[in-house]
């Protein structure tokens, strides 16, 4: 328990106008670790991603990546700490008019001097890691729901950020897909260090791969349990917590 | 002939419900066939009886009980929270069990609070005022995508602008030549229409010539460039919105934002562009077609020869009328692509809002297009152009 705070999040309140998501959301995400942000359907998760992010600002509380404010910057700078993201969004988002190709190479274009064709082996060298060697000419609406999903994994890991946030990365996935994904999390932490930061309720994702998670409630609107997955379910005071990681069964 | 109306809720014979006040409470005994075709039962005798004189419990009981759909279940649930509201508890002990497991599964989830999004109906004047606000709250939308849409042109003239210069081709492709059959179409009529109307009054003071004035201003002052206009708004301002639209609900724009791309730089910069240079064109196409149109006409019908109607035409046209045409469309072109990149961004995420926002692109686009043309019209009044 030595590795420092990749990502800390303090007291943090979420509202649209006037309806509050969520409040007094606490956690730590360590560098390395694969995190999990689960709960019920509606409960507020993805919008704690998009405010991890920056796509909505927090009403109260802090975000801290490597012990600076997210939110207490300018855009500017915020703009720099975003470059270390790379971030797989719930529909996969892939720009539907540009090509995969295309798709994963818009980031090393913005952000790297490689010329075209260094930006096309690194394409290819992606693509392949997700298992989609061959397809850098087709277009988004050619695939599967699952081979998008993985392209929006190779984009996002497109700059070899520090910090993944994945959305839902295995809903709509048959079983076999979703384990290859989790196993593709697995060794992506491992082999390049990446932390990985989940949003899901998939509890067969969660145990595979979680090595801490944070609970948000629905009822009570702030999260409440924070571990390790198995503790949790074991050890958890609140019945919810329980219920949940043992779909209902406890 | 005096047509007899079957009440819908005529009472259904097979259904039984027979509520009977005794010692220790209200029993209700349900029976016989409740079925949803029939209707559904209202509360009225249960909830007489359970207002004047409150009683310590309410007990319901199946019996001869032979068929039952929702209909039942929701009598019940009803009875349920008419009993929670007086605080009166309802034993359910002694229903038929396959019924009060359903009960049971529709009660396990406890409503979830604050979700109630209210039917309290505002007052007459608040709903207008709420309106105006809207309004308002969209004015200043307008406003601030014109702020930074000029944030994103000035980026542009500094060269940091990310903007890729393949989505100018794309968008010009998209607008220009898919609508060459429709801009001569319209064209070509409306040339030719002009010509009637001009051959048929003109005719009367024999200067059948000055046809040939009536159909090139107006073609080319005027129509060529509104038409065109309008035209584009139908499909390409359409098209924008739809495309933006569709990108907004399927978290493309957020991707573009998270990656520190402004999506005016990537996606409103190159379409507005792109139309602001290719309206233009095909303005000058529409006048090509609508003057041959008009000449075919005044030709044909008042026997005017080709060639004096077309020195007449170029004579009597001053250039400077093009150079007009030239101005409008290319300005209609920006607010047409402007306006569809706008209702695309405000788009919110479903399938119905982006149809919105295209029928919203096409009439907004075609009432800003006759709004600016006006304008057009006071300002060369005024500096007697």
């Amino acid at each position: 328990m030595t590795a420092p705070a990749r990502l800390l999040v303090r007291d943090l309140d979420m509202a649209f106008d006037s309806y509050v998501v969520q409040q007094g959301v606490c956690f730590e995400v360590r560098a390395g670790e694969i995190f999990v942000v689960m709960g019920a359907s509606g409960c507020g998760k993805s919008t704690l991603l998009r405010h991890m992010v920056g796509l909505e600002e927090p009403v109260g509380g802090a975000i801290l990546y490597d012990g600076e404010s997210y939110w207490g910057v300018d855009e500017k700078r915020r703009a720099v700490i975003n470059r270390r993201f790379g971030i797989l969004f719930q529909s996969g988002a892939l720009w539907s008019s540009m090509t995969l190709a295309e798709n994963v190479g818009l980031p090393l274009s913005l952000y790297t001097s490689l010329t075209l064709g260094e930006i096309a082996e690194v394409v290819s060298y992606k693509l392949a890691l997700v298992g989609l060697r061959g397809f850098e000419a087709f277009y988004p609406s050619e695939l599967s729901g699952g081979m998008r999903k993985r392209a929006g994994l190779a984009r996002a890991m497109a700059l070899d950020p520090d910090i993944l946030f994945f959305d839902e990365p295995s809903a709509g996935l048959d079983p076999v897909s979703a384990h290859r994904l989790d196993r593709l999390l697995l060794e992506l932490r491992d082999s390049l260090g990446t932390t990985i930061v989940m949003v899901t309720h998939e509890l067969a994702s969660i145990y595979a791969v979680a090595d801490t998670s944070v609970f948000l409630d629905a009822e009570t609107r702030t999260a409440i349990a924070w571990g390790p997955p198995a503790v949790l379910r074991d050890s958890c005071e609140h019945p919810t917590v329980r219920a949940f990681l043992t779909r209902g069964d406890a | 002939m005096k047509i007899q109306r079957v009440s819908k809720l005529a009472p259904p014979v097979n259904r039984r419900l027979e509520i009977v006040p005794a010692a220790d409470g209200l029993c209700v005994t349900v029976g016989g066939v409740w079925l949803i075709a029939d209707g559904l039962a209202n509360h009225g005798a249960v909830e007489l009886q359970l207002n004047s004189d409150k009683p310590p419990k309410v007990t319901v009981i199946t019996e001869g009980l032979e068929r039952a759909d929702s209909s039942l279940a929701v009598w019940l649930a009803g009875l349920y929270d008419l009993c929670a509201a007086r605080e009166v508890p309802l034993d359910l002990s002694r229903i038929d069990a396959g019924l009060a497991h359903l009960l049971a599964l529709a009660r396990s989830v406890p409503e979830r609070t604050g979700t109630d999004r209210g039917n309290d109906k505002l007052p007459k004047l608040d709903t207008v005022g709420h309106h105006v606000l809207g309004r308002l709250r969209r004015a200043d939308d307008q406003v601030q995508f014109m702020g930074e849409f000029a944030l994103s042109v000035a980026r542009l003239l500094g060269g940091r602008a990310r903007m890729r210069w393949r989505d100018v081709w794309e968008a010009m492709a998209d607008g220009g030549p898919n609508s060459l059959m429709i801009v001569t179409v319209i064209s070509a009529l409306i040339g030719m229409i002009l010509a009637f109307i001009g051959a048929m009054e003109l005719r009367k003071f024999g200067a059948e010539i000055y046809v040939a004035n009536l159909v090139g201003l107006a073609v080319v002052r005027e129509m060529a460039a509104v038409m065109t206009g309008i035209v584009i708004a139908g499909k390409t301002g359409a098209a924008f919105a739809a495309r933006i639209g569709t990108m907004q609900a399927q978290e493309e724009i957020d991707a573009l934002t998270t990656l520190g791309v402004s999506c005016f730089d990537f996606l409103v910069l190159p379409r507005v562009i792109a139309l602001t240079l290719m309206v233009p064109l095909l303005y000058l196409y529409s006048c090509a077609v609508g003057l041959a149109g008009g000449m075919l006409i005044a030709t044909a019908t008042l026997g005017i020869p080709v060639e004096q109607y077309w020195a007449w035409m170029v004579w009597t046209l001053p250039l400077y009328q093009f150079a007009i045409g030239l101005a409008k469309s290319a300005v209609f072109g920006a607010l047409v692509a402007g306006v569809g990149c706008l209702r695309g961004l405000q788009c919110g995420r479903s399938a119905a809002a982006v149809g919105k926002a295209t029928t919203s692109a096409v009439v907004t686009g075609i009432l800003y297009i006759i709004i600016a043309d006006a304008v057009f019209a006071i300002l060369l009044e005024v500096y007697h152009i």
